[in-house]
């Protein structure tokens, strides 16, 4: 049997609530003298990086370490081989070496489907962002952020309402946070030029919206996305200085957020394009506190995927044997 | 935390007998807690941690009547084991259950494990790896409400509540007010519905005492 989190949207209200739940306990381990738990000893999870990253890899190597498993870090940037390939025979050399979990990032959207349905490999596929498709487990601890901040860490987030702001054409970000928010009862809504919004939108579940000062003082939640200007091959707006004014979150736009309300990013910032030096250093932001959850959330994660006899969330993709 | 509902070990109505009443066990632990202020020569430097679900509403009572012995506040918290079990590959990975530990720490105190039935001794040995990665009390002493026998390991209480000669195909189930409404300690056979979804082996045939999936 085959165990797998791949997209935001396998995950079913129930599930992604153990995920949340589970990793609110272990958030305290962080706080304990010995920060290690026994319950992965003997099991191989394998960090395996096409692209660069410094939060994930080392948030899912710290999840890894303190559950016991033994991490293998494989970093693939500067292969020449053509991708099925190289995927495939790393698959095959991973699976060799008896990994228990490959953890893929993958400038390629799908490259986990791929790696989960192939064959090549028994271990669980975790999908840590494939090319501007998905990234669950930032999605799930944004969600978990917000229910720290919001909701006193309990239950879902029915009625919420999260403003998404920025790149959401090239953002796995975004995609998995509007599938995961919309199964927890949030309301979302996306705000960005429309050059930047993706083809098929509008079957998504969240509103869109251009204008960033008419949503921000109903956000409980705004979340500003990474211009990534590495995935940029036209020009999608004029200037960086334009963007920042119409879509930047400055202090200005801050003061407009209701007294409660949370600013996010998932990193990396670009200071001054996306956010004001100012905003992401602000009590408010919770920038940092989101690296901490990520650390927790993927501890979950890899726990009720790899502790116990089978999968303790129902995962889609299961391929029968 | 459901009230009332079947759980998936819950016993065969027609088999199932009550061993300890609420009376019973209202003084079954009076009589704990005095020898745990007799052992312990006052009750200053003791921690009561519960095993969750029902070893810690089992360790909160049990603080209460130090307090009324001693008049003296008992740290109490809550200590989850499912991480530290042998049995975790054995089934499907579970939900985990709350840690509290006391402000103070357990360093240097005499930490009195609290749980409902005594069986296998897994799941104690899998507690005391667990205080392990949390502080170094003085010494740890073990106290149950139910002592089953059947120990699949060398682990005794220090202090017992009933000891109740069983078969291994029988279950004790500890019902409290706090989770299912009323007080008691029921042994019988487990319904035949859920005997074939029941699992095997030794820490698992805990679960109608202790169950995982509220």
């Amino acid at each position: 049997m085959k165990r797998h989190l791949i997209s935001a949207a396998d995950l079913t209200r129930d599930d992604a609530l153990l995920i949340l739940d589970t990793a609110e306990e272990l958030a305290h381990i962080a706080e304990r003298p010995i920060k290690k738990l026994p319950t992965l000893r003997g099991r191989t999870v394998v960090n395996l990086f096409f692209e660069d990253s410094t939060r994930t890899r080392i948030s899912f190597e710290a999840a890894a370490k303190r559950l016991s498993a033994d991490v293998i870090n494989f970093s693939a940037k500067g292969s020449s081989v053509s991708k099925g390939e190289s995927l495939k025979d790393t698959a095959l050399t991973l699976q060799a070496m008896g990994a228990d979990a490959v953890v893929i990032r993958h400038n390629a959207s799908g490259a986990p489907h791929t790696l989960a349905n192939s064959g090549w490999l028994r271990g669980s596929v975790v999908n840590a962002g494939d090319g501007t498709h998905e990234h669950p487990t930032q999605a799930l601890l944004d969600a978990f952020t917000m229910r720290r901040r919001l909701n006193a860490g309990k239950g879902d987030l029915e009625g919420r309402r999260i403003t998404i702001v920025g790149d959401v054409l090239h953002s796995r970000v975004a995609r998995s946070n509007v599938l995961l928010l919309a199964t927890l009862g949030a309301e979302v809504t996306l705000v960005a030029p429309p050059t930047l919004l993706p083809i098929g939108i509008e079957t998504w579940p969240c509103e869109v919206s251009y204008d960033l000062d008419a949503v921000l003082a109903k956000s409980d939640a705004v979340m500003m996305l990474r211009v990534q200007r590495e995935r940029m091959n036209a020009s999608y707006f004029p200037t960086e200085r334009e963007y920042s004014r119409r879509y930047g979150l400055d202090e200005k736009r801050m003061a407009a957020l209701p007294e409660h309300a949370i600013v996010m990013h998932p990193g990396p910032m670009n200071r001054g394009m996306e956010i004001a030096a100012d905003v992401a250093d602000s009590p408010r932001s919770t920038i940092v506190e989101q690296v901490t959850n990520g650390v927790s959330v993927r501890m979950a994660v890899l726990y009720l995927l790899l502790g116990g006899s089978e999968p303790a969330i129902t995962t889609s993709e299961e391929t029968a044997k | 935390m459901t009230k009332h509902t079947p759980r998936p070990g819950d016993l065969d109505p027609a088999s199932a007998r009550a061993v300890l009443e609420a009376s019973d066990i209202a003084r079954v632990l009076t009589r704990v807690a005095h020898e745990i202020v007799e052992r312990a020569k006052g009750a200053d430097d003791v921690v009561l941690l519960g095993i969750p679900t029902r070893g810690v509403a089992l360790a909160r009572r049990l603080a209460a009547r130090l307090d009324d012995i001693e008049d003296a506040k008992v740290p109490v918290g809550a200590l989850d084991i499912t991480m530290y079990r042998d049995d975790l590959r054995l089934r499907p990975a579970r939900a985990l259950e709350r840690t509290e530990i006391p402000a103070d720490g357990l360093d240097g105190k005499l930490v009195v494990l609290v749980d409902d039935v005594l069986y296998s001794g897994r799941t104690i040995r899998a507690a005391l790896d667990a205080l392990n990665d949390i502080g170094r009390p003085r010494a740890v002493q073990l106290a149950v409400l139910v002592d089953r026998g059947h120990r699949e390991l060398p682990i005794r209480a220090d202090y017992v509540g009933k000891n109740l000669p069983t078969s291994q195909r029988e279950t004790v189930q500890v019902l409290l007010e706090e989770y299912d409404g009323r007080d008691a300690v029921l042994l019988g056979t487990r319904g035949s519905a859920s005997a074939a979804a029941a699992p095997i082996g030794g820490a698992a045939a805990q679960v109608p005492a202790t169950p995982e999936a509220e």
